[in-house]
């Protein structure tokens, strides 16, 4: 089962409208529930880096009996420093971005925590992929 | 405990979603960060903030909140009610701050 969403960069009002669309879908397929709690916050983190950082993005799903594995490629500055990223606490967010809550450098740690395989690659000026994979009979 | 026995209890403002006041409630969550919240808060939980835009009815939606308290007077942002009506999210309203909201309604939820 495959589906493709598209994200602009900046349009914070559609935060999570993807994951809300994929936590549907998934309840759907009778999931565990546990499941979907952590697909659907580290599906919401990764939107909203997108939003946060790039020009626009696409997410790919694509769900077998085995896993749910989840593509995020985007267009924008790209990841100087992958390593720093994932740091609790490390954000390049601006204040605008800080007042409404976001950017406190906590959603790359949340995405780690919540999925069973994370791969990030990034090119500085080029974009961010990222995949996120999580089994489904562990 | 419902959403509604807290929000008579505490006198607490109802801006939208009048029609999930019958929510149960099985604990609460203070943070202004959405990442927090995401990261940490549990499903059925109320979760205190001052934040007021569109993007905390997503959150509390995707958590599978019980229902947002907006402290120290503020008011959600009209497309944050119009979203909140939408998915079926309460937002109440209190003039107290996080600490003195958060402790009263630890004292409720101990209580029952």
């Amino acid at each position: 089962m495959q589906f493709e969403y598209k994200i602009k960069g900046g349009d914070f009002s559609e935060a999570g409208t993807i994951s809300s669309k994929l936590k549907k879908i998934l309840k759907q397929l009778n999931i565990d529930n546990k499941i979907i709690k952590k697909v659907v916050i580290a599906l919401y983190e990764a939107e909203v880096n997108v939003i946060a950082h790039a020009y626009n993005g696409k997410v790919n799903i694509d769900i077998d009996t085995e896993k749910i594995e989840i593509n995020i490629k985007d267009k924008g500055p790209g990841i100087e420093n992958i390593a720093k990223a994932m740091e609790k606490g490390f954000s390049t967010a601006t204040s605008k971005v800080r007042e409404m809550g976001f950017g406190a450098g906590m959603g790359l740690p949340n995405i780690k925590k919540n999925s069973d395989k994370l791969d990030i690659k990034s090119k500085v000026s080029e974009g961010t992929n990222l995949k996120i994979i999580t089994f489904l009979n562990k | 405990m419902k959403v509604k026995d807290i929000a008579e209890k505490l006198k607490l403002n109802i801006f939208s979603g009048e029609d999930s006041l019958n929510t149960e409630v099985n604990g609460a969550y203070t943070s202004d960060l959405l990442s927090d919240v995401m990261g940490n808060a549990k499903a059925d939980s109320l979760w205190i903030t001052m934040q007021t835009h569109i993007n905390i009815v997503a959150v509390a939606s995707l958590k599978d909140l019980a229902a947002i308290i907006i402290v120290k007077g503020n008011k959600p942002d009209e497309d944050t009610l119009l979203q909140s009506k939408k998915e079926g999210i309460s937002i109440l309203g209190t003039d107290e701050q996080a600490f003195e909201i958060s402790g009263k309604i630890y004292n409720l939820l101990k209580e029952k």
